[in-house]
């Protein structure tokens, strides 16, 4: 990582931006100079923010026919030298999912903001949920490792985007910033700040593309133009991206690697927030806008002495297995409030023996604290 | 292919993917032959393919910077590589079910951009790769793995598709024509804009063996029979220019 004054014109200070012009910024800031994307809501305020503000930073712009040609572009740009990013919301990140794949198995670092809306379906397009959280681990075919951030706030938008370009980066793999409309459309005060922590593209002239002796399982990535006479493709390949479609040992290596360089990292990768553990009997595990709520619910609840306690992700994946395996061991029961019908209670209940109850709200509204407050007293 | 393109080939390659007869084949030589005549560098060269037969012509075959993508996809992926760097000269070389079918969308659109990009559209009039399955380019008739009665449905005509989303240069020649075929590989290789080359191929093993053309050169055959020039498609009336294909330049970048 190398701290750099930020590349933008934006002067550092204090802003009041929506989420979704925050993620504009914070890519900027991260060195994004290629966006591609298509309309839909609750996203669009960002594409329509870069569209202007990349005038300013020389960087390319285009709306695509479609959410498949938005991904598709991205990752050519990618290759061709670009950090890029493309910004979407439900129906559109289910289009992009054969790319996303493509993206995994050619190891291609890009950022990918998904707004979260109501679906299934067409569903509810300007109102809130976090049902896509499966989608990120799962969307495309075959076996892979992504990483999913789950921002709380306006400046987290912007950090965590600047975040997700390090790590698709360092680790060269898709990052999907995992917002939710509330947070897309929320405005409030957030800092720029006059310096950004910036990972470069790792290049080594003449070295194998897709394959390492390294321990930390990720190659170098040259660009186009570079005179590497490079040959990506998205079919299994060796390590110099010739095609291998049909031997064994090669498939397994590849597919290994590509996850056990995701896997290997976790430590590094994920990131929580731990608020009153020590003595609690009862932890909220939350994420995203609905974590919001909970602080909000257990600082309450703390006041009136009762022994509650938060724990937030702020990745989802990979997901924070070690220290939720450790609070299902002190605490007596976990409690998941989710705007979906439970997708990270799922996953906690692999790693706890204690009982981990849920709270699924699916109606388009985001979960307040008094009922964070009202479900957790009832368990008192 | 003549000794002297070699240059042109990824070392480590030593076979052709093709099947024994395969229209592929003498595409891959015409390209070559193409930006050998424009003394064109591959270090500056990019080539960008969907999937299937003809996608492989270039990937892993050329030496230079290749991008194998998705199927359908070839156009979207070679438009980010291509506008975030204008330096790279990009060609696109797919085949027929994957830049007309599947990624048709694609394909108008990147024309209707006017987007730098050289297209080269193997159309052998079939889905070759998956086993011989009807395409949107088979004639009418065409007896396929899923048209055992014959298509009923009129192919498209790629040409005036690309021609109509405002493509500065569309010709559609044969790979039994290879003199025209080389210098409308070039033209489209030195006009600036979105410049698109249908290329009449053949799939002996899978539109041959069903539509009884017993060997390949009886593909071939068929091919110089029904192809004939605007000229002479001018001499000829409506029902003598039934399962006939007009091939030529149909725009000419303003040359
Ligand atoms: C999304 C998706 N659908 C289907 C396929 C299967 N598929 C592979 S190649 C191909 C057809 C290729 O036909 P064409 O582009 O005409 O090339 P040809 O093999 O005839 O040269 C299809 C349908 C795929 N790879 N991806
Ligand atoms: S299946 Fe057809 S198109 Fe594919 S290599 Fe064989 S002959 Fe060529
Ligand atoms: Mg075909």
């Amino acid at each position: 990582m190398t701290r750099r004054k930020i590349d933008s014109t934006l002067s550092p200070g204090f802003y009041y931006f929506s989420g979704n012009e925050a993620v504009a910024e914070g890519a900027i800031a991260a060195g994004c100079r290629y966006y591609a994307g298509y309309p839909i809501t609750p996203s669009s305020e960002t594409m329509e923010r870069i569209s202007i503000r990349f005038k300013d930073v020389d960087g390319v712009f285009i709306q695509m026919e479609d959410e498949i040609a938005s991904i598709c572009s991205v990752i050519g740009a990618v290759w061709a030298g670009a950090k890029a990013m493309t910004v979407t919301s439900g129906p559109g990140f289910s289009l992009m999912q054969e790319g996303i794949g493509y993206a995994a198995l050619t190891e291609t670092p890009l950022v990918i903001v998904d707004i979260q809306r109501a679906g299934p379906g067409t569903g509810q397009a300007t109102r809130v949920a976090s049902g896509d959280l499966m989608q990120a681990k799962w969307g495309s075919h075959g076996d892979y490792q992504t990483i999913a951030l789950s921002p709380w706030s306006v400046q987290e938008m912007y950090d965590q985007t600047i975040d997700a370009f390090n790590l698709a980066e360092k680790y060269r793999v898709p990052v999907f910033l995992m917002g939710e409309e509330a947070i897309g459309h929320l405005r409030e005060r957030m800092e720029v700040k006059p310096t950004v922590d910036i990972f470069d593209r790792a290049k080594k002239p003449g070295a194998p593309p897709f394959g390492t002796n390294q321990d930390d399982g990720i190659p170098p990535m040259p660009a186009f133009g570079e005179g590497e006479r490079l040959l990506v493709t998205g079919s299994t390949h060796n390590e110099f991206g010739i095609r291998k479609t049909d031997d064994p040992e090669v498939h397994a290596n590849l597919v290994t690697r590509i996850n056990n360089k995701i896997l290997k990292h976790r430590e590094s990768i994920i990131k929580t927030e731990p608020y009153y553990l020590d003595d609690a009997e009862i932890i909220v595990v939350a994420y995203g806008f609905t974590a919001r709520s909970s602080l909000f619910a257990v600082d309450r609840l703390r006041k009136e002495g009762k022994k509650v306690g938060l724990l937030r992700l702020k990745t989802i994946w990979p997901f924070a297995d070690g220290i939720i395996h450790q609070i299902g061991r002190v605490a007596k029961k976990l409690f998941v409030p989710e705007m979906n019908r439970g997708q990270v209670r799922g996953e906690i209940m692999k790693y706890v023996a204690c009982e981990v109850i849920p709270y699924n709200q699916t109606n388009g509204d985001i979960i307040h604290p008094h009922e964070i407050m009202k479900q957790v007293r009832s368990l008192l | 292919m003549g000794r002297d393109l070699e240059k042109y080939l990824r070392p480590e390659v030593k076979s052709t993917p093709f099947c024994p007869g395969c229209g592929h084949g003498i595409l891959m030589n015409l390209i070559l032959r193409a930006i050998d005549a424009l003394e064109l560098h591959m270090d500056e060269m990019l080539f960008v393919s969907g999937i299937g037969c003809a996608a492989w012509i270039p990937s892993p075959n050329f030496n230079a910077d290749t991008l194998h993508t998705l199927h359908g996809r070839a156009v979207a992926f070679a438009t980010g590589a291509k506008m975030f760097n204008p330096k790279l000269k990009t060609m696109v070389i797919s085949g027929d079910g994957d830049l007309a079918s599947i990624g048709g969308n694609h394909l108008i659109h990147a024309a209707r951009r006017n987007i730098d990009l050289t297209v080269i559209c193997a159309n052998n009039m079939i889905y070759g790769m998956t086993g011989g399955q009807v395409a949107s380019t088979s004639p009418v008739g065409a007896i396929t793995s899923t048209t055992t009665e014959g298509n009923i449905y009129r192919p498209f005509d790629l040409c005036k598709l690309v021609l109509g989303a405002g493509a500065p240069y569309v010709a559609r020649y044969s790979v039994t024509q290879p003199v025209s075929l080389i210098e409308a590989i070039k033209k489209s290789l030195t006009t600036e804009g979105f410049t698109f080359v249908e290329v009449l191929s053949t799939c002996p093993t899978q539109f041959g063996r069903r539509n009884r053309y017993d060997s390949p050169a009886d593909m071939l055959t068929m091919l110089k029979e029904s192809c004939i020039s605007k000229q002479e498609a001018e001499q000829l009336t409506p029902e003598e220019l039934q399962g006939k294909v007009i091939t030529g330049e149909f725009s000419d970048g303003g040359a």
